[in-house]
């Protein structure tokens, strides 16, 4: 069990590969999150001076 | 929902632990091939995710062509990209393991070859979801994936009668397998099975999210037509 | 009201005619593919027993690609002064229009299959060793396969962006098991060292299953919006 560097390599290279897919599913939901905030920002602003944005 | 997502997620990152333990410590030793032979247990189960999760593609891609779901879309969509992901690390895997035991990274064998050409469609798959105009995306994707899903027995009688008019790698322990292994293989099949659904589940509550952010701003751009266009 | 046949046969013999006349497309393709073999035939110097190994996958990667110049070609044209809009609002069958497209473009392939096999034959100095007979049928049926798909590829990349690189990235995964099947094939006859029997009964129904789903799904490919 220990010291073939064969397996080790596999085993590494299995979860590197799904924690990155897991860290572009991370990174997306947290763009998504400022999205939404932003999203919810204009629409406040928008309605206390019509004028601001002009 | 969200307390129930953590508990599952929870009691498969303990699953995958067992399941560790159980391919590198409780797994007996191969004979000829020594502890390489152990990348068995992470190669194996992640094939056989990958092709469940194509299948699930397949069946969601018809239903879609056949009722117009958009949850059919997405939970094609999720399961191609996620099987894409599985399928990655069974071709990664598989050259690692074929280096020490047939000493060459690779050959055009008949599953590592017809497990390729599954990778390369279901990657212009997601090509295609990425380049279409968002109307339409689901229809084409839809189409293509049941146009890909029937090339699949093709593949595998074309290169099966390919690669029998050639010499073959001796594959290792062909024929019946140790119980204990078959054990450990399925616990390990488990542990991944449901690692694959936490992994859709989130994607499918992120595409859920992404599309109801897409929605509002459309509305946003309705209600409000001095603001600005993003 | 017109039949389906009809309106097959009246966009075949117009998209032959503007072919005709303008020859933009076979042109592109003849000298697209002359280059293919003059360039491999740069790389490789074969003699005439290696060229026999090599040719099968040489003519065909040379036709698939020259095939690609083709099928972008077909529906762009339509999308002017919105044909294809006009055709969809029309009350005439989907499936006619697609299998007008499918037959033109096979009749182009085809030509221009029959016009660069001499030339290949001239260059890798090629002789059958085995059945030639049997290159007709297999030539009919890998020009079909990749016909039907590409048309219908072609037609899902119409309105996505960037279509010309998207019909290869969509089109050669699919077709790869009916690219093995005619490499194969085509070496097996030129070789003359083992049967092509089994290649061309996959070709074929490779060529029924794709017609099938293409003619099945295409209408719903044709109006998705």
């Amino acid at each position: 069990m220990k010291g073939n560097p064969y397996l080790f390599a596999a085993y590494a290279a299995t979860w590197i590969i799904h924690i990155a897919y897991i860290g572009t599913i991370v990174s997306r939901y947290a763009r998504l999150k400022r999205e939404i905030d932003e999203l919810k920002k204009p629409g406040l602003r928008s309605q206390e001076k019509p004028e601001a944005r002009s | 929902m969200s307390k129930l997502f953590f508990i599952f997620a929870l009691l498969t990152l303990l699953l995958l632990g067992y399941a560790l333990h159980a391919a590198l410590v409780t797994a007996p030793t191969e004979r000829t091939m020594g502890d390489v032979q152990r990348i068995f247990y992470y190669h194996v189960p992640s094939a056989w995710t990958a092709f469940i999760l194509f299948f699930i593609n397949f069946g969601a891609s018809v239903y879609y062509l056949i009722k117009r779901n958009p949850t059919a879309d997405i939970v094609a969509l999720v399961c191609a990209e996620v099987g894409v992901v599985f399928c990655t690390v069974v071709l990664i895997t598989g050259p690692i393991w074929a280096r020490p035991v047939w000493g060459i990274w690779w050959t055009w064998d008949m599953r590592l070859t017809s497990t390729l050409v599954l990778w390369l469609i279901y990657v212009s798959y997601l090509f295609l979801r990425r380049f279409s105009s968002s109307g339409q995306t689901p229809t084409l994707a839809a189409a293509l994936a049941v146009l890909g899903a029937l090339c699949v027995p093709f593949v595998y009688f074309s290169i099966w009668f390919f690669r029998t008019q050639h010499p073959q790698p001796v594959m290792g322990g062909g024929g019946s397998i140790d119980p204990r292994m078959l054990h450990v293989l399925l616990i390990n099949w488990l542990a991944f099975s449901c690692f694959a659904f936490l992994v859709c589940w989130s994607r499918y509550r992120l595409e859920r999210l992404q599309r109801d952010v897409d929605h509002a701003h459309a509305m946003e751009a309705l209600r409000d037509p001095r603001g600005k266009l993003r | 009201m017109t039949p389906p046949t009809g309106i097959t046969r009246a966009t075949l013999l117009k998209d032959l005619r503007l072919e005709w006349r303008s020859k933009d497309a076979i042109n592109s393709m003849l000298f697209f593919s002359l280059l293919v073999v003059v360039v491999f035939s740069f790389s490789f110097d074969p003699t005439a027993e290696e060229s026999r190994q090599i040719a099968g996958g040489l003519i065909w990667v040379a036709f698939l690609f020259a095939a690609v110049v083709a099928l972008n070609q077909t529906w762009a044209r339509e999308l002017r002064n919105q044909v294809l809009d006009a055709y969809r609002v029309s009350p005439a069958p989907a499936n006619s229009l697609f299998l007008a497209k499918v037959l033109g473009n096979f009749i182009f392939v085809i030509v221009l299959e029959a016009l660069m096999t001499p030339l290949f034959i001239a260059f890798y100095r090629l002789r059958a060793l085995g059945p030639a007979w049997q290159l007709l049928p297999l030539a009919m049926f890998g020009t079909w396969a990749l016909v039907v798909n590409g048309t219908f590829f072609a037609a899902m990349c119409l309105r996505t962006r960037s279509r010309e690189i998207m019909l290869p990235l969509l089109l050669f995964p699919i077709s790869i098991p009916a690219l093995l099947a005619m490499v194969q094939a085509t070496t097996a006859i030129l070789s003359g060292e083992s049967s092509a029997r089994f290649w061309i009964v996959l070709l074929s129904t490779y060529d029924l299953v794709f017609t099938t789903v293409c003619l099945l799904i295409f209408e719903t490919v044709l109006n998705a919006e």
